[in-house]
C-alpha cells in the first residue's frame, strides 16, 4: 500500500470517527435538561465581559447572557458550569460538545458561520477596531499615522485588519508584536509604540487606566466591523432558536421597559401591552413553541435584567470601563440594536 | 644544664597573633570571593552598580510607596505598588475556586504533606518504619480529602486552582515521572528489540512535541474521538500529559547516568550471580541515580514551572489567578506587576527549596570524593 493510500485510509477513518462521535445532531435542550446545568463557554478573563468577583464567581457582560439562558431553560440562573476558553480552544470546545453555547466576545464572520459549522444567534455587542495614541503626537486621524510604531496583539483578526487599513491608505507602519492585552497596555505606556490598536471597547477601557487619560485620544477611525455575539453548534435549530430568542428577549425587554425589578409583577398577570404579554407568557403560547414553559423569558430577564441593565452594570458609562452605548443603543435611540418582534 | 639549652628557640609558645587583616574577616572574605583578580573586581563593581541602580527603586516601589489598604484599584495612587487586593484575593491565589468552607481540607493535605515528604526525603527520622507507609498512603488520603467522597462533599476538579493546583499537578508529575522515567531509560538500553523500540519511540515522540501541543491534543482532540458519554476529567488529562512529558525527559537524564557507569560494574553484577533486576536495583541504579541528581532536579523544576500552562485549557493556576485579577474592571491597569510578582515569589520559594535539597542530597550521597 502506498503512503498516499495509507494516509487516505487514516483520514477516512478519522473522519468517520469524528462525525460519529460529534454530538450536536441530538437535541441539546434535552441534554441540558438531563444534565441540570448549562455548559457555557466564556473567556479566560476580559475586563467587563468575563471576570471574577472577590468571591470567585464569574460575572460580566458575556456571563450575564449565560445566566439569562440558564434561567430560561433550567429555571436557575446559577445552574451553569463555566468552561473557560482561549481564542484557540473556543471553537473545538463548541464543536466537540464540551459546551452548549459559546458566549465569548466572538466576532461573527462568514467563515466561522459557514465553514466551521456554527450558528451565530445574534449580536450582543457591536464592536470595531480602533487606535489610541498620545495627543502629543499632534495628529487627529489614524490616516496620518505614516511610519508610526503600532502595538498589536499577535494572532488576532486585529493584526490582519491593521495590515489592511495601512495598505488601503498607502501608509507604512512598524508593528510591535505583543502577546496579551495587559502587556500591550504596559508597552504603550512605556512608549515602546506610538499607537496601540484593539477593539474600541478595549481601547476605552484601557484609556481609563492611564494616569492622565486626557493625554491620550482614541482616533475616530474604526477600521473593522466586529459584531460580537453568542453562537451554538449548527444542526440543532431548536437550541439555536432558544439561544437566539433569549438574546432577543433581553433586547425587547429594554425596548418595552421590562426590567429586573418589574418583570415578576408584569409576568404575574396579563397587562395591557400585547407584546409584553406574549413575551412573558401571560398570553399566547410562545414558550411552548420553543419547547419551554410559558415564563422562560420572564425568568431570563429576571436573571440579570434587560439588555440595558446588563450593559450598564458591567460595561456602561458608570462602570469602570465607561463605554457608551454607541451602536449598541436601541434602534429607537440611534443605535442598531433591533430585535424581531415576539409574535 | 637544661636539656634544651642548646636550642635557641623559646621555651614556651608565642602567643597567637591574629591572621593578617588582608586574609581574614570581612576584608579577607572580600579579597577571596569578590576581588580575587582584576576580572572579578570589575564584575563585582559592575554588579554593585547595577544593584544600586535597581534595588532602591524596587524597594521604594514595592514597599515604601506601596498602597496596602483599599477596596478598589482607584484607591491605589499610581506611584507605588498596589497591594490593596491581597486581603480579598490571596485565598483565590492559593485555593482557586475551591469552596471556602472546604479550605480546611486543603490545609490538612498540605500539613500532612510535610511528614509524607520528609519520610521519603530524609533518613534518620523517628518512627521512620511507619512513616514510610504513611508516605505511600498519602496520595490516597490527599485525593479523598481534595476531591471528596467518604462523607466529604465532592469538589469538582475545575474548582481547583491557584497555587494549590500548581502543587498538585507538579507533585503528581514529580512522583510519577521518576519511576516511569527509570523504566523508559532501562527500556531504551534493553536488548529486547520491542521494548527498546517502544521506549525509543515514546521518548522521541514526546520530546519532539511541545508540551502545549500535547495539552491541546488531550483537551481538544480527545473529546472529538471519544464517544460523548465517555468523559475523562480535565485535571486528570492534564496530570497524565505533564507526567508523560516529564517522564520522557527524565528517561534521558537517567540514561545519561546509566551510561556513566563503567562496564565493569555491570560485569561485576553478573560475576556475583545477580540477575538483571537485582544488579540494576543493587548496583547500577543507585550509582546512576546519584550521578543524575542535578539533571533529575532540573527536570523537576522545569516540570513544576510547566504546570502554569494549564491556563490554556481553562484552569486557573496561580498565574491564571494573577491574570484574572488584572482583567477585573475594578483593578484594571493597577495590578499588572504586583500579581505576577506574587506568583513569582511562590514559585521561587518552591523551586529554590528543591534546588537546595538536591545539593544537600548530593553531599549526603557523595561517597567517592569524601
Amino acid at each position: 500500500m502506498s503512503f498516499k493510500k495509507i494516509a487516505g485510509a487514516i483520514a477516512v477513518a478519522g473522519a468517520l470517527v469524528a462525525t460519529g462521535a460529534v454530538p450536536g445532531q441530538a437535541a441539546t435542550l434535552d441534554d441540558v435538561k438531563a444534565a441540570g446545568t448549562l455548559k457555557c463557554g466564556i473567556n479566560t478573563g476580559l475586563p467587563g465581559f468575563a471576570y471574577t468577583d472577590d468571591a470567585g464567581n464569574w460575572t460580566g457582560f458575556d456571563v450575564a447572557y449565560c445566566r439569562a439562558l440558564a434561567a430560561g431553560v433550567l429555571g436557575d440562573a446559577n445552574a451553569i458550569s463555566f468552561v473557560n476558553l482561549t481564542g484557540k480552544t473556543r471553537f473545538p470546545a463548541l464543536a466537540s460538545g464540551e459546551i452548549d453555547v459559546l458566549s465569548r466576545n466572538t466576532t461573527w464572520t462568514y467563515s466561522r458561520d459557514v465553514d466551521l459549522g456554527f450558528t451565530f444567534i445574534g449580536v450582543s455587542y457591536y464592536d470595531g477596531q480602533g487606535f489610541i495614541g498620545r495627543t502629543a503626537l499632534g495628529i487627529s486621524s489614524a490616516t496620518e499615522l505614516d511610519g508610526a510604531s503600532v502595538c498589536i496583539q499577535t494572532g488576532t483578526t486585529t493584526e490582519l485588519n491593521l495590515a489592511d487599513f495601512f495598505r488601503v491608505n498607502g501608509i507604512t507602519y512598524e508593528p510591535v508584536p505583543i502577546e496579551t492585552n495587559a502587556e500591550a497596555r504596559a508597552a504603550y505606556e512605556a512608549e515602546r509604540c506610538d499607537v496601540y490598536t484593539t477593539d474600541a471597547s478595549g481601547l476605552a477601557a484601557t484609556k481609563t487606566t492611564f494616569d492622565d487619560p486626557s493625554a491620550h485620544m482614541v482616533f475616530p477611525e474604526i477600521v473593522s466591523k466586529e459584531p460580537l455575539g453568542p453562537l451554538v453548534r449548527q444542526g440543532d435549530d431548536q437550541w439555536a432558536d432558544i439561544a437566539r430568542w433569549t438574546l432577543n428577549a433581553l433586547i425587547t425587554a429594554e425596548e418595552l421597559g421590562v426590567t429586573q425589578a418589574n418583570v415578576a409583577e408584569m409576568a404575574a398577570a396579563a397587562g395591557d401591552h400585547p407584546e409584553i404579554n406574549r413575551m412573558l407568557g401571560t398570553e399566547g403560547s410562545l414558550g411552548e413553541m420553543l419547547g419551554l414553559d410559558a415564563d422562560w423569558a420572564a425568568r431570563a430577564i429576571a436573571a440579570e435584567g434587560n439588555y440595558a441593565e446588563i450593559f450598564d452594570r458591567y460595561i456602561g458609562p458608570d462602570s469602570p470601563l465607561g463605554l457608551g452605548r454607541g451602536l449598541n443603543a436601541l434602534y429607537t435611540d440611534g443605535g442598531i440594536l433591533y430585535s424581531p418582534p415576539f409574535r | 644544664m637544661s636539656k634544651y639549652a642548646f636550642h635557641r628557640s623559646r621555651a614556651e609558645m608565642l602567643p597567637e597573633r591574629p591572621a593578617p587583616l588582608t586574609s581574614t574577616g570581612v576584608i579577607g572574605w572580600l579579597r577571596a570571593n569578590l576581588f580575587s583578580n582584576w576580572l572579578s573586581a570589575v564584575l563585582t563593581v559592575a554588579s554593585i552598580a547595577v544593584l544600586a541602580l535597581v534595588i532602591p527603586g524596587l524597594i521604594e516601589w514595592a514597599f515604601i510607596d506601596a498602597t496596602l489598604t483599599g477596596e478598589l484599584g482607584k484607591d491605589c495612587p499610581s506611584e507605588g505598588a498596589c497591594w490593596a487586593w491581597l486581603d480579598q484575593r490571596i485565598t483565590q491565589f492559593f485555593y482557586g475556586f475551591y469552596p471556602p468552607e472546604a479550605y480546611w481540607r486543603v490545609n490538612i493535605c498540605i500539613a500532612l504533606l510535610v511528614p509524607a515528604l520528609a519520610y521519603m526525603l530524609f533518613d534518620r527520622l523517628p518512627y521512620s518504619r511507619y512513616g514510610r507507609w504513611f508516605s505511600l498512603a498519602y496520595p490516597v488520603i490527599a485525593a479523598i480529602l481534595l476531591v471528596g467522597g467518604l462523607g466529604l462533599d465532592v469538589v469538582r476538579t475545575d474548582q481547583f486552582g491557584g497555587f494549590m493546583l500548581n502543587l498538585i499537578a507538579g507533585l503528581v508529575g514529580i512522583v510519577l515521572s521518576l519511576p516511569i522515567g527509570i523504566v523508559l531509560a532501562l527500556g531504551r538500553r534493553s536488548r529486547m528489540p520491542i521494548v527498546r523500540m517502544f521506549s525509543v519511540g515514546f521518548i522521541e515522540f514526546i520530546r519532539g512535541v511541545p508540551l502545549i501541543t500535547l495539552l491541546f491534543v488531550a483537551i481538544i482532540l480527545l473529546p472529538l474521538f471519544l464517544p460523548p458519554q465517555v468523559t475523562l476529567d480535565q485535571l486528570i488529562r492534564v496530570m497524565i500529559i505533564i507526567t508523560v512529558f516529564a517522564s520522557a525527559y527524565m528517561a534521558e537524564v537517567i540514561r545519561g547516568g546509566l551510561q556513566a557507569i563503567p562496564q565493569g560494574q555491570y560485569e561485576a553484577g553478573q560475576a556475583m550471580g545477580l540477575g538483571y533486576w537485582q544488579s540494576m536495583r543493587l548496583i547500577i541504579l543507585p550509582q546512576a541515580l546519584k550521578i543524575s541528581i542535578p539533571g533529575i532536579v532540573n527536570t523537576f523544576i522545569g516540570l513544576f514551572k510547566d504546570t502554569t500552562l494549564v491556563i490554556i485549557i481553562g484552569l486557573f493556576d496561580i498565574l491564571g489567578q494573577a491574570r484574572l485579577l488584572q482583567t477585573n474592571p475594578d483593578w484594571l491597569g493597577k495590578v499588572d506587576y504586583e500579581t505576577f510578582l506574587l506568583a513569582a515569589l511562590f514559585f521561587f520559594v518552591i523551586c529554590f527549596g528543591m534546588s537546595r535539597y538536591s545539593l544537600n542530597l548530593e553531599k549526603r550521597l557523595d561517597t567517592e570524593r569524601r
